[in-house]
């Protein structure tokens, strides 16, 4: 019994390890994600959003657009954040801002790692 | 209530038709009010210095670069071109009349014979066609050093573009301005958005200029230009412009003197009359 005992309770430790580990992969994911969503933000031939908007961290910002700020209280719906730049048309037809999606400046792969970069400001 | 909705309708309706037919005139009437509003005491040739009108630092550093503008030789050149005689004899004072000053002013044009809209570039390769000579590049080089030389002997006149009252000459002026308003490109942005939007704006480290005062100083000396070229030459014509915009905005740039690029001149240079012509320009 007690042999069966320490068993089971070895057992429980790897599974609370193994979740620990998905908890901790999971969190790296999302992390990656924000940094590559980083990384098309700022680059001139990709996201290129500094040409428009402030966002922490940049350099030679335009001012044309809001700051990129306090994203998860200006759209606490992700999807909806996601929408605005895949194409911007959509809230206002006479938006300056590029539909991201709609003219496939980006790929939907690469919209999801931009929006989880915009959705962390 | 049926009168009221008749008298909605029929005032819809009137909406909908002066919107169709608004003149030119009401057209440009509308354009400066818009600007001048946007920068409530600016003077109204000041538009005519672009972006530097609109910063101060700009601006000091453009006017340090006037007092030895690097357009000054290809001025030169173009004044040289002017005197220089064909192989026939003749020279473009056989096209354009003998003084200089006066040439610039009269373009765009409607040409009534053929039904479009002429421009100075336009003539001076149909000048050196007509004399057998060998036309010039549309975009750079010769053509818009002549045409640079047009512009300051035309210094301190004012632009005085005509749309005339023709069906067709309309119709040219209305695709200018549908074009000027229209968004293209993968960018999806119209000369208009960054233009009468958003001038006075950054777009990353350049500051946007009015669309009121643009062709006051063309052709211009860019340093970017001056730069992608082989022996410092700066210049380039109003439509090398246009192209380098569209191209900007991802859209497929149409050919310089192209039906399209004419008409947008015939709308954008008429926008600007009434200021003083300051060409060439330096810009960045």
């Amino acid at each position: 019994m007690t042999r069966l005992n320490h068993r089971f309770s070895g057992l429980a430790g790897s599974l609370v390890l193994a979740a620990g580990l998905v908890i901790t992969a999971q969190a790296a994911a999302a992390e990656d994600a924000v940094a590559a969503g980083k990384k098309l933000a700022f680059d001139r031939k990709k996201g290129n959003c500094l040409a428009c908007h402030h966002i922490e961290g940049g350099s030679l910002m335009g001012n044309i657009a809001p700051p990129l700020v306090a994203m998860k209280s200006r759209f606490p719906d992700k999807a909806k954040l996601r929408t605005q730049i895949f194409d911007p048309t959509k809230a206002n037809p006479r938006s300056i801002m590029p539909p991201f999606g709609k003219h496939r400046i980006l790929s939907d792969k690469e919209i999801d790692l931009v929006t989880e970069f915009i959705y962390s400001l | 209530m049926k009168k009221i909705v008749t008298l909605l309708l029929s005032a819809g309706l009137v909406a909908t038709a002066t919107q169709a037919f608004s003149s030119p005139q009401e057209d440009l009437q509308k354009f400066r009010t818009y600007f001048e509003q946007k920068f409530p005491g600016m003077k109204l040739d000041d538009f005519g210095n672009g972006s530097y009108a609109l910063d101060e630092s700009k601006r000091i550093q453009w006017e340090s670069m006037e007092e030895f503008p690097p357009y000054d030789e290809f001025v030169d050149k173009g004044r040289e071109i002017w005197e220089k005689p064909f192989k026939n004899g003749k020279s473009f004072a056989s096209c354009f009349g003998s003084d200089p000053s006066k040439v610039r002013v009269k373009y765009p044009h409607w040409d009534s014979k053929t039904q479009q809209v002429v421009t100075l570039e336009g003539d001076i390769n149909k000048c050196l066609k007509e004399n057998g000579e060998k036309p010039f590049g549309w975009k750079k080089g010769p053509i818009a050093w002549l045409s640079a030389f047009f512009g300051y002997e035309a210094r301190g006149q004012k632009i005085n573009v005509k749309i005339p009252n023709d069906p067709k000459a309309l119709e040219a002026y209305e695709h200018g301005r549908h074009f000027f308003y229209a968004k293209r490109g993968q960018l999806n942005m119209a000369c208009a958005d960054c233009h009468v939007k958003y001038p006075g704006h950054f777009i990353r480290g350049n500051l946007l200029s009015t669309a009121l005062g643009q062709t006051t100083h063309f052709p211009v000396y860019r340093a970017k230009w001056a730069k992608k070229s082989k022996d410092g030459d700066g210049m380039g014509t109003l439509h090398r412009r246009y192209g380098g915009c569209n191209k900007q905005v991802r859209a497929r740039p149409f050919k310089a003197q192209s039906k399209v690029y004419r008409d947008l001149e015939f709308f954008h240079q008429y926008m600007s009359n009434g200021l003083t012509i300051n060409a060439p320009g330096y810009r960045e």
